[in-house]
């Protein structure tokens, strides 16, 4: 592969930023369908539904390329609790990536409604009907959003300190705009 | 990889307060989606706290129209409603129904003559899985036109000001027309005699897509004899749940799915204004119910009969109504489903089912 190893590939660079606007789309259409009652709120809670099964389904893809295409290492003289901090924040992004969809979806079958998406398509209940369950799941999907949105500002804080303060280049890894074919010159 | 050499010590502090900027720009944009930074805002809680009677709500109970029976049965379908609607359960056919009588009261244990207005959930299961859920009320009209008159009303009649309800009705003009419908319309000492109203206008597209707004109505082929609230009162306090569960024992009951068609120009966004007399209705079939369980342990209680759970051929008009319920009654379902404790299931089954279990030799 003719891969520059300083960056992440294409096609993890594409399925990161198609999955960074799904995600916050996701994160304020949550937020705001649950704060109105306004005639929004049907599309919003079928688009809602809809957009989370495309980002579990892309987050699935996006670990799967991850394990196949590896990543950039760190910068060698990244202090240590830095690279802590980097390592730990991804496997957390990962996890709410993949569980929140799940928790959503399960929340929906333990509460007995039926799951329709955009366009008609329908899916199974997960789980079994249970107000218990329902309430726990619709907790953790309530607080684990926020925590969501709390590490998506630090993911991108960490992110414009790598490029702004450290200038290391691990800003550049992901959104570097350079083109995959030739070397630009000076470099 | 050619890294750039560290930026001087003013332009870190420049770069800090971008990302600071950044980040409080993010979660400023958060919050004000989420409605934290707009008190005013008519949010689900605000409009469902404000159904709470004084002495608050009745924990694990509906928020509202929280005295209720469950019931099943089915719906026979003519098939005379697909010429209005591809939905599955419009096509001539019978399908499983799962339902709730009810009282629009906050309170589980309101005599039954001290509520004016009684409705139904229903929901209709198609084969394929497709769902159709409402929530109808006996009044012909909904008291007011949107949602945010309905806050104030709430909001004007928990009012110890007594200027407060006449202030409500002098800024809506469309409130009488329910009171006088509360005022003159008849009680029955039945839910069988019964006619339910959807309210509000949905669109129902046909197989050729073509697409006309409707209303509906369930109306009771059982005789209705006309009552009034002293006679209902002297009936007892839960005289329309013990009636029921009898009457329905001694044989099922029924109701006629009347669908009423707009004309152009109708008001389908008001659901406080009656569409003319003369318009067309379609009868899509009946509803049989033929078993009446009890709440507490029975299968409706923890359905959420949101009206904006609909099958593919029908779908929300621009009646505001259908989605502020359906964002009200998921923070009713929220609640009250994290509040079971608080309203107990029977142990009568489990009771029942180790009885039998000793019996057994």
């Amino acid at each position: 592969m003719s891969q520059d190893a300083s960056r992440f590939t294409l096609l993890q660079r594409t399925l990161h930023w198609l999955m960074a606007v799904a995600i916050l789309a996701m994160l304020f259409i949550g937020v705001g369908m649950v704060s109105t009652v306004m005639p929004a709120y049907v599309p919003l809670l079928a688009t809602h539904k809809t957009l989370g099964i495309a980002i579990l389904l892309l987050a699935v893809v996006r670990l799967a390329v991850r394990f196949v295409q590896g990543a950039p290492s760190l910068p060698a003289d990244l202090p240590v609790p830095m690279k802590l901090a980097a390592h730990l924040s991804h496997y957390a992004l990962y996890a709410l990536m993949i569980s929140m969809p799940l928790i959503g979806w399960a929340m929906l079958s333990a509460g007995g409604y039926p799951i329709v998406l955009l366009g008609g398509f329908r899916l199974p209940a997960i789980v079994p009907q249970s107000d218990a369950l329902h309430t726990l799941l619709w907790s953790a999907h309530v607080y684990l959003a926020f925590a969501l949105f709390a590490l998506v500002l630090v993911h991108l804080s960490a992110a414009l300190f790598h490029g702004l303060v450290r200038r290391d280049g691990v800003l550049e890894s992901m959104a570097s705009v350079r083109s995959d074919r030739g070397i630009a010159p000076g470099e | 990889m050619a890294e750039r050499p560290p930026p001087s010590a003013p332009a870190v502090l420049a770069s800090l307060a971008l990302i600071g900027g950044v980040v409080a720009l993010g979660a400023g944009a958060f919050a004000y989606t989420g409605g934290f930074l707009s008190p005013d805002r008519l949010t689900p809680t605000r409009l469902v706290g404000a159904l709470a009677p004084p002495g608050g709500p009745a924990l694990g109970h509906r928020r509202n129209h929280a005295k209720g029976i469950c019931f099943t049965g089915e719906f026979r379908s003519t098939g005379d409603a697909a010429s209005l609607s591809r939905a599955p359960m419009l096509a001539s056919g019978t399908f499983p129904v799962l339902g709730r009588f009810n009282l629009g009261t906050p309170d589980p244990n309101a005599p039954d003559a001290t509520v004016r207005v009684r409705g139904m959930g229903l929901q209709i299961t198609a084969p394929d899985g497709q769902v159709w859920r409402a929530a109808m009320i006996d009044p012909p009209v909904f008291p007011v036109a949107t949602p945010e008159a309905f806050y104030a009303l709430l909001t004007a009649s928990h009012s110890k000001d007594a200027g407060a309800m006449p202030a409500f009705i002098a800024a809506h003009p469309e409130f009488p027309n329910f009171v006088a419908w509360a005022k003159s319309a008849p009680y029955t000492a039945s839910y069988a005699e019964d006619a339910f109203h959807s309210l509000n206008a949905f669109l129902f597209s046909n197989a050729q897509g073509q697409t006309h707004a409707v209303r509906w109505a369930l109306v009771p082929d059982a005789l209705v004899t006309p009552l009034t609230d002293a006679q209902l009162a002297a009936l007892g306090p839960d005289h329309l749940e013990n009636e029921i569960a009898t009457r329905v024992t001694a044989a099922p009951q029924s109701w006629k799915l009347l669908l009423t068609v707009a004309e152009p120009g109708d008001p389908t966004s008001d659901p406080s204004k009656a569409w003319p007399a003369e318009r067309r209705t379609v009868e899509a079939g009946t509803l049989v119910v033929d078993r009446i369980e009890a709440e507490a342990d029975g299968p409706c209680r923890d359905v959420n009969f949101d009206p904006t759970i609909l099958p593919d051929g029908i779908a929300v008009s621009d009646d505001p109504f259908p989605a502020a319920r359906s964002a009200a009654y998921a923070r009713s379902f929220n609640l009250r489903t994290a509040e079971a404790k608080d309203y107990p299931r029977q142990p009568a089954a489990a009771a029942a089912s180790s009885q039998s279990g000793a019996a057994t030799p």
